[in-house]
């Protein structure tokens, strides 16, 4: 179970380009649950997902993940309950290694490197039996250079490397939106059938509402560093992309109208 | 024959420079300057150590880990204290010109007749040949030192390819090179990239300091200026490697780095025999380090004039 108590991050504090990226989030998801976050470009989706990961450590607030608070941990230490999946499909895999060897790597997540040799046999075709699961025909292509393969190949075998050890949580970031449309769809599906079949926690960002309808079980929106609606059980169930999009206007007309006001009000009294 | 022998005992004692360098260089993708320093650290170091009376093995091995120490020193000050590659290789290498100044005492300390790492194989061609003072390759008489050296390095440089092949194949050696491809994969798979990054430079300047422990040892002497240039020396020698058998797999990387070693070590020992002035050396070095390194690129615009504009992926 993911826990988040109220995080706040600030980027650049006290200078003209000071950003209140995170402002005070609160989210608890419960083992299992698939929840996306969605929001419009800037609205902190994205930092929340690298709070988590340990990109960057929050000013204030706590993350809690399986009852451990992990706030303080470094990137690295956190991998080891945290698989990843990022928006660029080259960002996950090292390019001039082979399929093997990346996927031999992701096999150690978070545990000790020994000074054994890394390939052989008995795991490539372990290897190779799991990699056959994804219908693309890598299970050939093994010992080439990852660098080789389309993006939409290098993100579902991203993908089939974060999941391959049960990661506590799964952060997908964006992880469809620099692929093609048949591409992306092929892996919103792996990602969906994976999640399914291994019951794993998972936290996705995503610009595709209809993504967010089809995927998860829950819904997060974000606005300006906040959450400003969350649809989840029978709520989520019922929700189609037009109440979404609906609910985008009717956060940013909000703010609209905060702004003109605050524009009359200025007209007037200054 | 003396001439090739030289040139190729030469080659092999500074391709575990190259060895090292392909760790930094191509590995990580570290530019590191330390490699200047730490091979006169390593020369210095197993010079002094020796005329001490130390054994030339334990000498070498001590020369080792000096080297190790500058490496991890650069590797610190880069990942931890954020300073530029460059400019920490710099440091580390500036301070090191004052330290080798400190462990010989002097800015030059001669090795003659004293013992060598290779005084023990001396002993046995001797025993072999029969008590000669030159014994027969290929038609021509070789001094037996010489034949000794050659043997012995070839031994050292050999057990040390296959090593470090072995090594970068395992968990540890995936991860390492893992983290010049992509230091943001290798930390998402639970790995601190700048413990990596300090590890493979102590490493590589570990072997660099041997390949200087050797090369002093060869000499008969070590000097505190013998390190300028060495970095673009093991640069021109990993690039011919890679034109000469390629890169396509680990093993055949590590040999090529020998190989290129060796036969820039000859090129060198005939342009020199052809009357190029020594003190011309490096700067036809860095001419062709720099042709190497745009080459590729210049035959990329080339072609894409005459084929037609750039081509998209």
């Amino acid at each position: 179970m993911l826990k988040i108590n109220a995080i706040s991050k600030t980027f650049f504090p006290n200078t003209v380009n000071e950003v209140g990226a995170l402002n005070n989030v609160s989210l608890t998801i419960k083992e299992g649950c698939f929840t996306a976050i969605i929001g419009t470009n800037g609205s902190g989706k994205s930092t929340l997902l690298n709070a988590i990961a340990g990109t960057f450590i929050p000013d204030q607030g706590s993350i809690l993940l399986n009852e451990t608070e992990i706030s303080a941990w470094p990137e690295y230490k956190r991998a080891s309950l945290i698989g990843r999946v990022f928006q660029n499909p080259f960002a996950g895999s090292a390019a001039e290694m082979t399929i093997a060897e990346n996927i031999i790597m992701a096999m150690r997540r978070g545990q000790s490197r020994p000074l054994r040799l890394a390939v052989n046999a008995a795991v490539k075709e372990e290897i190779a039996e799991k990699v056959r699961m994804l219908k693309m025909g890598l299970e050939d292509r093994l010992d080439n250079p990852i660098g080789t393969l389309s993006g939409g190949q290098r993100q579902a075998l991203t993908l089939l490397m974060a999941t391959w050890l049960k990661p506590k949580l799964l952060l997908l970031d964006e992880h469809t939106a620099a692929l093609d449309p048949k591409s992306a769809a092929k892996v919103a599906e792996l990602t969906k059938h994976i999640i399914e079949k291994e019951n794993l926690t998972a936290l996705m960002v995503t610009h595709s509402m209809q993504q967010a309808v089809d995927l998860p079980d829950r819904i997060v929106m974000m606005h300006r560093g906040q959450i400003v609606e969350d649809y989840r059980d029978e709520m989520k169930k019922r929700v189609r992309v037009p109440d979404l999009i609906e609910t985008f206007n009717r956060v940013q007309k909000r703010e609209l109208f905060d702004e003109s006001v605050a524009a009359m009000l200025q007209q007037q009294y200054i | 024959m003396n001439l090739i022998i030289g040139a190729f005992t030469m080659g092999l004692i500074l391709s575990l420079l190259s060895l090292g360098m392909l760790i930094s260089f191509r590995m990580i993708k570290f530019t590191d300057i330390t490699v200047d320093g730490s091979i006169t650290l390593g020369a210095s170091l197993s010079a002094v150590l020796i005329m001490a009376g130390w054994s030339p093995w334990l000498a070498t091995l001590m020369a080792f880990s000096a080297g190790a120490v500058a490496g991890m020193v650069t590797g610190i000050l880069h990942t931890r204290f954020k300073i530029q590659e460059i400019l920490a290789g710099i440091l580390v290498m500036t301070a090191l010109y004052s330290v080798n100044l400190r462990i010989m005492g002097r800015s030059n300390i001669p090795l003659l007749d004293t013992e060598t790492i290779s005084g023990g194989t001396e002993k046995l061609l001797q025993q072999f040949t029969g008590g000669t003072s030159k014994m027969n390759v290929f038609g021509w008489p070789v001094p037996l030192t010489d034949m000794a050296v050659f043997i012995t390095i070839a031994i050292i440089c050999i057990i040390t390819g296959i090593l470090l092949n072995r090594f970068l194949k395992t968990h540890f050696g995936t991860v390492l090179r893992a983290t010049g491809n992509n230091p943001q994969m290798v930390r998402a798979q639970g790995v601190n990239n700048n413990t990596m990054v300090v590890f493979s430079l102590a490493l590589s300047n570990g072997l660099v300091a041997l390949s200087g422990a050797l090369l002093a040892q060869y000499q008969g002497f070590a000097d505190v200026q013998m390190g300028i240039g060495m970095m673009v020396w093991g640069l021109a020698s990993i690039i011919i490697g890679e034109a000469l058998v390629g890169k396509s797999s680990l093993g055949i990387t590590i040999t090529g780095a020998i190989l290129g070693t060796i036969l820039f070590r000859l090129l060198i020992a005939i342009a020199l025999r052809w009357g190029l002035n020594p003190n011309d050396l490096k700067l036809v070095t860095a001419v062709f380090v720099f042709f190497a390194l745009v080459a590729p690129y210049m035959f990329k615009s080339l072609s894409s004039k005459f084929f037609g504009g750039s081509r998209h992926a």
